[in-house]
């Protein structure tokens, strides 16, 4: 039981937390988690050699966690932002369940044990790669570009793109030219997607004061830099089939992919101004979470296929 | 100094009780991770060492 002085209770803000474990898991970003998850199993599956299988999956989880940790820091830090925006309102902290001082320290803890295991479980290249991925996200993105600047999650969009790197690193213990393929598809698919979530919620981002670029450059300019977007992520999706590290198959499914991403890009850049639904905008959004799902998956199956001598 | 004493409520001890078996869990599991990532990265020699 909890012995407090009455006198000071009011001062220090002093309460009994309510938080459900829930609350922990909802400050890890769990969807955005499973993302990193599977994108980063991808880099360490296309990885040359054979890695461990017990400390393949270690290293996952704690590539999970580090991601987990930067949504954390994420939550804390935005909290004031998060509360104004209907998306984000009910997250732990806005919603009064976490406090702010709490997810700080969740965060940090998470951040320092997932290097760590990374570092003793696969190899110290792979750990200062974590580590710089979620310094770039909470420090990088979220306390510098998220509120300066419309490029901010095109910039910002490195830290999400590079947990196949970390995974291909806690194989090789290097970063490798198809590695940073990876990196470059994620890179460039991560602009489009969140410009079309950006432009039906574009009201929301305008309350929070987020200069994200629907709101500060406009939707026709957005539309035109989504669809630019969509060209070089369309190209960079077959480069693995170019360069050699994946097959004629993955080729193939990648060019009818980014056809598809180019196709709905088109549809959002056609979109008239007096389109409130914006439907086209939010088909994108959908879609691109589907392209990427798609396209990493073929990615693995390729390789899967190659290691029984199935393709070339 | 006169004290006073904050009685949780129900939800507040219920959430306390979930927090804990939670941290129980995931301190087992990293427990148990590292042991076994021990011996995968060590290999087995790491119990064939002279006392």
């Amino acid at each position: 039981m909890a012995l407090v002085e009455q006198e000071h209770m009011d001062d220090t803000g002093y309460r009994l937390s309510e938080a459900a474990p829930g609350d922990f898991i909802a400050l890890l970003k769990p969807r955005v988690m499973s993302l990193v998850v599977f994108t980063a199993f991808v880099g360490l599956a296309m990885a040359p050699g054979v890695p461990n299988p017990l400390l393949a999956m270690i290293s996952l989880a704690a590539i999970a966690v580090g991601a987990g940790a930067s949504g954390a820091l994420n939550m804390w830090y935005d909290a004031d932002i998060d509360a104004v925006m209907g998306r984000t309102a009910g997250r732990p902290v806005p919603a009064g369940r976490v406090t702010p001082g709490e997810a700080l320290s969740f965060g940090l803890i998470l951040s320092v044990l997932s290097v760590s295991t990374l570092g003793l479980m696969a190899n110290w290249t792979a750990a200062a790669l974590l580590a710089f991925t979620i310094f770039f996200y909470a420090v990088i993105y979220t306390m510098w570009l998220k509120r300066s600047t419309p490029q901010n999650i095109v910039i910002g969009g490195a830290a999400g793109a590079l947990p196949p790197v970390v995974g291909w690193a806690a194989v090789t213990g290097t970063v490798s030219i198809e590695g940073l393929v990876l990196f470059l598809i994620i890179f460039l698919w991560t602009p489009p997607h969140f410009w079309a979530l950006a432009l039906f919620k574009s009201g929301d981002y305008e309350r929070a004061g987020i200069p994200m670029l629907p709101n500060v450059a406009g939707h026709a300019a957005t539309k035109t830099q989504i669809f630019v977007y969509a060209l070089l992520l369309a190209v960079s999706g077959i480069l693995p089939a170019v360069m050699g590290f994946a097959g004629l198959a993955y080729g193939v499914v990648a060019t009818i992919l980014g056809g598809g991403f180019v196709w709905y890009s088109w549809q959002v850049l056609r979109m008239p101004e007096s389109d409130v639904s914006m439907k086209p905008a939010k088909t994108l959004f959908g879609y691109s979470l589907l392209y990427l799902f798609v396209l990493f998956t073929a990615l693995l199956a390729d390789r899967l296929l190659a290691g029984f001598g199935l393709v070339s | 100094m006169d004290k006073d004493f904050v009685k949780p409520t129900e939800a507040q001890l219920k959430a306390r009780r979930k927090r804990s078996i939670a941290l129980a869990i995931a301190l087992a599991a990293f427990v148990v991770i590292v042991y076994i990532g021990s011996l995968a990265k060590l290999g087995p020699s790491l119990f064939d060492r002279a006392m």
